[in-house]
């Protein structure tokens, strides 16, 4: 453990209250009836791909381009979990093969 | 009430693979992390957020500031805010059952209630609610299943981190086949990699995202007037 068990609490306690606050906003906001702003709807429609993408590269920040394996079990994997995902449209496929053939290729060939 | 009960578990079959496998991913990169089966239990009562909590394992090595975390959840379950807007009226009408229904409003139930069309004879308030309540209780077993599995099974769990990754491709694959438009993804992607690049891995989240709302918000009115796209639901 790197965070004492308060930290810890505080951090779980963190990430409830604004899962929540993400989830009542609307009902907060609109639940009187008022008028969805367009700007609003818009933002619903483009920004969860934009963040998405956003979240993959997070992922994989730390992957360093410079020194051995220049980041490839990564790109494998990922490139595994994009083809599976397109073909068969299974979830749990995906993430599991993909998942199972990272953990290969760092444990056993890089 | 039995029918109904009977008719929500059936509607929430689909859903029971799909958390306690994802709870069960979970639970192991909490356990790697250091955490039993209690903080499983815990996180998944209070947080049930499946994306979300893997989030949070990656901000229990305290690398993350306060704010960070607030504004990363934030911005990632930002989703919920517009699945919300579909079912103000449908929830308003639960009664008691109302706090709750916002609460456990996830990706998956929101798809199922989503569409959901009751047969006649069974209560669709209360079919509802025993959708979201079983979809909640598959995901704290996964998760409290998977801690387990981390201990008992002590196999070499290296790389398993990368189911957070695999979850984010798969969600960013069906996104980009189901919309027409990848404008919003070349926008995400540069100005993270960008920010990447500029900031470095600690600090590049923020900028990223207040540059890719602020560049969504430019190209709203040529986005709008070529894509024309509705919110679903």
């Amino acid at each position: 453990m790197n965070v004492d068990t308060n930290t810890v609490i505080g951090i779980i306690a963190l990430c409830a209250v604004v899962t929540f606050g993400t989830r009542v906003l609307p009902f907060l906001c609109f639940g009187g009836k008022r008028k969805v702003p367009e700007a609003v709807t818009y933002l619903g429609k483009v920004l969860p791909p934009a963040i998405i993408i956003t979240l993959i590269v997070y992922c994989i920040r730390t992957v360093d381009f410079t020194v051995a394996p220049r980041g490839i079990p990564e790109f494998v994997a990922i490139g595994i979990v994009a083809v599976l995902h397109v073909w068969k449209r299974n979830n749990l496929l995906s993430i599991g093969v993909g998942t199972a053939c990272y953990m290969i290729l760092v444990q056993a060939i890089f | 009430m039995k029918k109904t009960i009977c008719y929500a578990f059936v509607q929430s079959l689909p859903i029971l693979c799909g958390y306690l496998f994802l709870g069960m991913a979970f639970g192991l990169l909490l356990q790697k992390a250091g955490y039993n089966f209690i903080w499983a239990f815990f996180i998944s009562l209070t947080v049930y957020a499946g994306s979300g909590q893997f989030l949070l394992i990656s901000f229990l090595s305290g690398s993350v500031s306060w704010f960070n975390m607030a504004f990363m959840t934030f911005m990632l379950n930002s989703r919920h805010i517009f699945y919300g807007l579909s079912f103000i009226e449908r929830f308003q009408a639960m009664g008691k059952a109302y706090p709750y229904m916002i609460f456990s409003l996830t990706d998956e139930t929101y798809s199922v209630l989503c569409s959901l069309k009751v047969p006649d004879g069974i209560d669709e308030k209360k079919a509802s609610f025993f959708i979201a309540l079983f979809d909640h209780c598959y995901w704290i077993l996964g998760g409290i299943l998977g801690t387990i599995a981390g201990e008992l099974i002590p196999f070499d769990t290296t790389g398993v981190d990368f189911a957070m990754t695999a979850l984010f491709v798969v969600i960013f694959i069906e996104q980009w086949l189901e919309s027409k438009n990848h404008i919003p993804v070349w926008i995400g992607g540069i100005s993270s990699v960008g920010c990447l690049c500029i900031f470095g891995a600690d600090n590049f989240i923020l900028p990223s995202l207040i540059v890719t709302v602020s560049l969504l918000l430019m190209v709203k009115k040529q986005m709008i007037e070529t894509g024309g796209e509705q919110l679903e639901c």
